[in-house]
């Protein structure tokens, strides 16, 4: 079968399907006896199954299946649950999302994991020796699994009179069955023949959709008798399995209708498959059958049906993205047409396609934006790992999952998160016995926080731990050479939190295997700051740390300020800038060997953008003013001097390519309204 | 560059370069481009002359003449920027002009005479002589890396 059509979707809905799986054993793990949960991991783990089954990949097929057991046994209150099941089927999770990740990466997804295997089936088995646990839906004695309304009661009743037989008749079909609408219209073709099928469950119109897994449920009155309706539906290929029931009239009582919730309940409880208890309107083929919609309480799983969203391959928003990048450059050519020609209608025009473009960058930014729940939902069980590594109690608190950011920044922010996370674990967060002794509760909290304010968004790694030993940090600094003592001397309590950043350090007295070798938290560093981010670090010895995370919005279209130099124009991206300002040449004043002004009762030290860029002058000037912009890099100013102000506009970021890398204090270029390029300065590379 | 030398015949773009003519296979080349606004990018070699605006993307363009440590000529109205895409980079290099696109046998190549001794020695890979036209070809891997 040709798979690669559908590779990319099965990989992307075997990764919703694990991520639901281990939310919901979290969850489970605290609610050990609700057992809904586990019916929604039963879920997951069914449909993984059965996709990876259908495109072939055994070993995932096979693992889900064994895990799949176990949580069936726990769900029939075979098993009960305890840390020690949660642990293996936790393991088997983590080989499956392995497995998945070796898929995505091109492998085959085989992989050993024959102990897990070995201890899931120890599980099943342990206290039931039910082989195939799948097969007690389909036993006569199970109550009805459809219901029926006062319609269908009549139908059945009446047809019971004139010699009918009524029949439930469950039909399974095969895990790897294709055509399974084609299958599906065989049976109903067969039943048809023999007599009238009164209800379905799923619909008709869902089973020819191929919306349900493997099993479906048909209501059916006919002359013949259960046995003869059996082996004719067997004789369909790809039917796995089926099972005629006589249906109970004496159901149709009152009192069926009070117990209908309660039957949907034990219904999607005991059905091995996910099936949809009517939530749409069921009606008989053949026959118009009032519609009527059963009470049946909606799953939760199947909730989303008013949310009308479509799946849209990220690379054709990278294109709409490109696309309208070029239309933006287009606009700045167009508005600087418009000032030179200065005729009133185009000046309007151009006004109104801005305003318009504007709107359409904005949506098309939000088009983009993705939860940082994508990246958090991992953490809660890399917590529950970390703290059972290394016997500490952790609660982590996570506030603000639904805040949006650029995938672009989303799909870098996951590592270095997970070394602060990481580090806060380890090094922040002491062990119960420490914390009782200074009076802390036993459980240390972590709280991973994001939230938007401006054009950035914030995330934040709190936790209550022991916070950094100012003179652990300045030793070590010292000790490595990061620092000198004379500098420490000088230094803030803040700037020493921020050495942990520097290369080269390590503070925990054990290098341990969780948050790294002192090769981590600079990584950190540079990533975030490669996002055009910022970090800085808050503690207080003993109370905790905050490690905050400031990321702009977006990377591709940013605000500007434009300068000239000479002939030379740059751009100064406006999140670095606080203010512009004209000083004469008499307030500046030397310190050192640092030309510095008095900027509100601030000294801020002067950068020639002339000197640093190398402009090549025509003549010497000696202006008796000067423009300045004034940036900031975290705490620190500075104060940039250009020759004037040129305006602030919106650009699109471009790269200077591969083979200008690593270029001092420019971190990218951009083309401007009259088609030259322009280049962006770094502000951060030119304060130190 | 080398798996052209293999083939029978390959397509060369030949430029000028001084009083010199060089040639570079077909298939490196993106694009012959008149001279335009070139953005210089502060503290780079020399020879990288700076940024151009190549339909919305940003190509860096080195002076080929300086590259070759030639003697520095102005620029005519035959200068040209012929765009070279290698491997993952696109570079445009300036040439006096751009002159003609040959094919030339395989077996016309001869490894480069020991005797040129000048720095531009280290960027050939090998001459052509076609007629009495002597084509120096440029080993554009050397030519691009690494930045010395």
């Amino acid at each position: 079968m040709e798979v690669n059509q559908y590779l990319e979707m099965f990989i992307e809905e075997s990764k919703e399907h694990l991520q639901a799986c281990s939310e919901h054993l979290l969850e489970l793990e605290k609610n050990p006896d609700d057992l809904a949960i586990v019916g929604e991991i039963f879920r997951s783990a069914h449909t993984l199954k059965g996709m990876s089954a259908t495109m072939g990949f055994e070993d995932l097929a096979d693992l889900t299946h064994k895990m799949e057991n176990v949580l069936d046994a726990i769900r029939n209150e075979k098993i009960h649950v305890s840390p020690e099941i949660l642990d293996i089927v936790f393991e088997s999770v983590d080989h499956l999302e392995e497995m998945v990740m070796d898929i995505a990466n091109g492998g085959d997804g085989k992989r050993d994991v024959s102990s897990t295997v070995a201890q899931l089936k120890r599980i099943e088995s342990g206290e039931e020796a039910l082989p195939e646990v799948v097969a007690t839906v389909a036993t006569p004695e199970v109550p009805s699994v459809l219901e029926y309304d006062g319609f269908e009661q009549t139908v059945i009743t009446q047809s019971a009179e004139q010699g009918f037989n009524a029949f439930e008749i469950s039909v399974r079909l095969r895990e790897d069955c294709l055509l399974k609408a084609a299958r599906v219209f065989m049976v109903f073709e067969i039943l048809e023949k023999d007599g009238d099928v009164i209800k379905s469950t799923p619909s008709v119109e869902k089973l020819e959709d191929e919306q349900f897994d493997q099993q479906f449920y048909v209501a059916f009155v006919t002359k013949e008798s259960a046995e003869d309706m059996q082996k004719k539906l067997m004789k369909v290929s790809e039917v796995d399995e089926v099972s005629v029931a006589k249906i109970n009239q004496e159901q149709f009582s009152e009192k069926q209708y009070e117990a209908n919730e309660e039957v949907a309940a034990t219904a999607t409880a005991t059905a091995t498959t996910p099936v949809e208890i009517v939530d749409t309107p069921v009606e008989a083929p053949a026959k118009p059958a009032p519609a009527k919609s059963t009470p049946a309480k909606a799953d939760k799983s199947h909730a989303p049906v008013g949310n009308k969203t479509i799946r849209v391959n990220i690379e054709r928003l990278d294109i709409l993205m490109n696309l309208f990048e070029e239309l933006v450059i287009d606009r700045g050519r167009l508005q600087s047409i418009a000032t030179e020609v200065n005729h009133g209608e185009l000046n309007e025009t151009v006004e109104r396609m801005s305003r318009v473009m504007g709107d359409l960058q904005t949506i098309i930014l939000t088009m983009r934006m993705v939860p940082v729940e994508t990246v958090f939902n991992r953490f809660p069980k890399m917590i529950r790992q970390l703290s059972r590594d290394l016997n500490k109690k952790i609660n982590l608190e996570i506030i603000g999952a639904e805040t949006e950011l650029d995938r672009t920044v989303i799909d870098e922010i996951g590592d270095p998160l997970v070394h602060l996370i990481r580090n806060s674990v380890d090094h922040g967060i002491e062990n119960p016995t420490t914390r009782r002794a200074k009076g802390k509760p036993e459980e240390g909290t972590v709280v991973l926080r994001a939230y938007h304010s401006g054009n950035y968004v914030f995330i934040e790694i709190e936790d209550d731990g022991a916070g950094i030993n100012r003179e652990k940090v300045l030793a070590k600094a010292i000790s490595k050479g990061v620092v000198t003592r004379e500098q420490s001397l000088a230094m803030s309590d803040n700037q020493i939190n921020e050495l942990i950043l520097a290369s080269g350090f390590s503070t925990a007295d054990v290098i341990s295997d969780v948050s790294g070798r002192g090769v981590g938290l600079d990584v950190v560093k540079t990533t975030i700051e490669s996002l055009g981010g910022n970090i800085s670090i808050e503690s207080t010895q003993d109370v905790g740390s905050i490690f905050s995370i400031q990321l702009p919005l977006t990377l591709s279209i940013i605000s500007v300020m434009l300068v000239e130099i000479e002939k030379e124009i740059y751009a100064i991206p406006l999140s670095s800038i606080i203010e512009t300002s004209i000083i004469r040449s008499s307030d500046i004043m030397n310190a050192h060997n640092q030309k510095v002004i008095d900027f509100r009762g601030k000294v801020v030290p002067l950068v020639f953008l002339e000197e640093i860029f190398e402009v090549p002058r025509k003549e010497l000037q000696d202006d008796e003013f000067h423009s300045v912009v004034i940036v900031r890099k975290g705490e620190k100013l500075a104060g940039l001097v250009v020759d004037s102000f040129i305006g602030q506009q919106e650009i699109v970021l471009k790269s200077l390519g591969n083979y200008l890398t690593n270029i001092f204090a420019i971190s990218g270029a951009t083309i401007l309204g009259n088609g030259k390029v322009a280049l962006i300065v770094d502000c951060n590379a030119l304060i130190k | 560059m080398t798996n052209a030398v293999e083939q029978e015949n390959i397509k060369v773009i030949v430029f000028q370069l001084a009083d010199k003519e060089y040639a570079i296979p077909v298939s490196h080349v993106q694009g012959i481009e008149k001279l335009m606004h070139i953005t210089r990018v502060p503290k780079t070699e020399k020879y990288v002359k700076g940024v151009i605006n190549l339909r919305g993307v940003v190509t860096p363009i080195i002076d080929l003449r300086e590259r070759f440590e030639l003697p520095i000529s102005e620029h005519e109205e035959t200068t040209r920027i012929i765009i070279i895409s290698l491997e993952d980079m696109e570079v445009g290099f300036v040439v006096d002009s751009a002159n003609d696109v040959l094919d030339i046998p395989a077996s016309s190549i001869e490894p480069q005479p020991e005797v040129v001794g000048s720095l531009e020695e280290e960027f050939i890979s090998g001459v052509a002589k076609i007629g009495k036209r002597l084509l120096i070809l440029l080993h554009l891997e050397k030519v691009l890396n690494p930045l010395k």
